[in-house]
């Protein structure tokens, strides 16, 4: 009784999330992100006359870059908080993972900090990814023979 | 029209990200892990190719072009190697992108003070 009494009330009390207001900040941000995606290749490839599969990796990695430098000066978790998925699913998110862990466990030095922390979160990424392209790269092997 | 795509498909991914997150128990971890299997899978077929000439820039930021790139670098290597091809093209043109993570965020976790 005195449980759900609690239950009751707790509920009353927790901070009502926007659902809608969230999606629409993640739809937007997101879209945002691929604009400036699609933008940066054209750059690159009109003004160092690069072809546009050199200039898509050099796109990554400006992402990439920008990405860390932010979580590095702190500015990126704020962010994250205003536009969530927006953030994450594109590569920044990636990124992001990779530079906080690296600077949560700076403290317990440079092999048992960074060299053993680094891939925490980025590390399941690579891994699912890479079991899954051995997968179905098999599959596609074997029957249509790429 | 490129941008436009663009702007509707990397939003529209961030959107099906953010309803998952917010809808279920599922972590951010969750899902990047889960968009990345979905890519490789969407390439095992050619879909997500087709995808990328159609939209451009923007379907090579969300997190399944990562699988997407792991899956086709290892079928590429295959025409040439045979069925070992796919151990040795995995991470041909994820390569750069996993570089980069890693200098960087080693750099500037030399670099810079952690805030809290």
């Amino acid at each position: 009784m005195k449980n759900l009494k609690y239950e009751r009330i707790a509920n009353n009390h927790k901070p009502k999330e926007k659902k809608s207001k969230n999606a629409l900040m993640a739809f937007l941000s997101g879209g945002f992100l691929g604009l400036v995606a699609e933008f940066l290749i054209n750059f690159y490839s009109n003004c160092f006359s690069l072809s546009r599969n050199t200039a898509s990796t050099l796109m990554v990695v400006t992402f990439i870059f920008i990405a860390s430098l932010l979580t590095a000066l702190g500015v990126f978790d704020k962010l994250v908080n205003h536009f969530k998925c927006g953030l994450l699913i594109p590569i920044t998110g990636f990124a992001h993972s990779m530079t906080s862990s690296a600077m949560d466990y700076k403290k317990e030095g440079l092999i048992y900090g960074i060299g053993m922390n680094i891939f925490k979160l980025s590390g399941s990424v690579i891994l699912y990814g890479v079991v899954s392209a051995w997968f179905f790269g098999m599959i596609r092997y074997f029957i249509g023979g790429a | 029209m490129l941008y436009f795509n663009s702007f509707l498909f990397c939003g529209f991914i961030c959107l099906i990200g953010e309803l998952i997150l917010d809808n279920s128990k599922l972590t951010t971890g969750h899902i990047t892990s889960l968009f990345v299997v979905i890519g490789a899978f969407l390439d095992t077929f050619g879909i997500y190719d087709f995808i990328i000439k159609k939209v451009g820039g923007g379907s090579l930021i969300p997190i399944t072009s990562f699988g997407h790139s792991l899956i086709h670098g290892a079928l590429a290597k295959t025409n040439s190697m045979g069925i070992i091809g796919i151990f040795m093209g995995m991470f041909d043109l994820t390569a750069t992108g996993i570089t980069a993570a890693i200098i960087f965020s080693f750099l500037f976790a030399l670099i810079f003070k952690p805030k809290n």
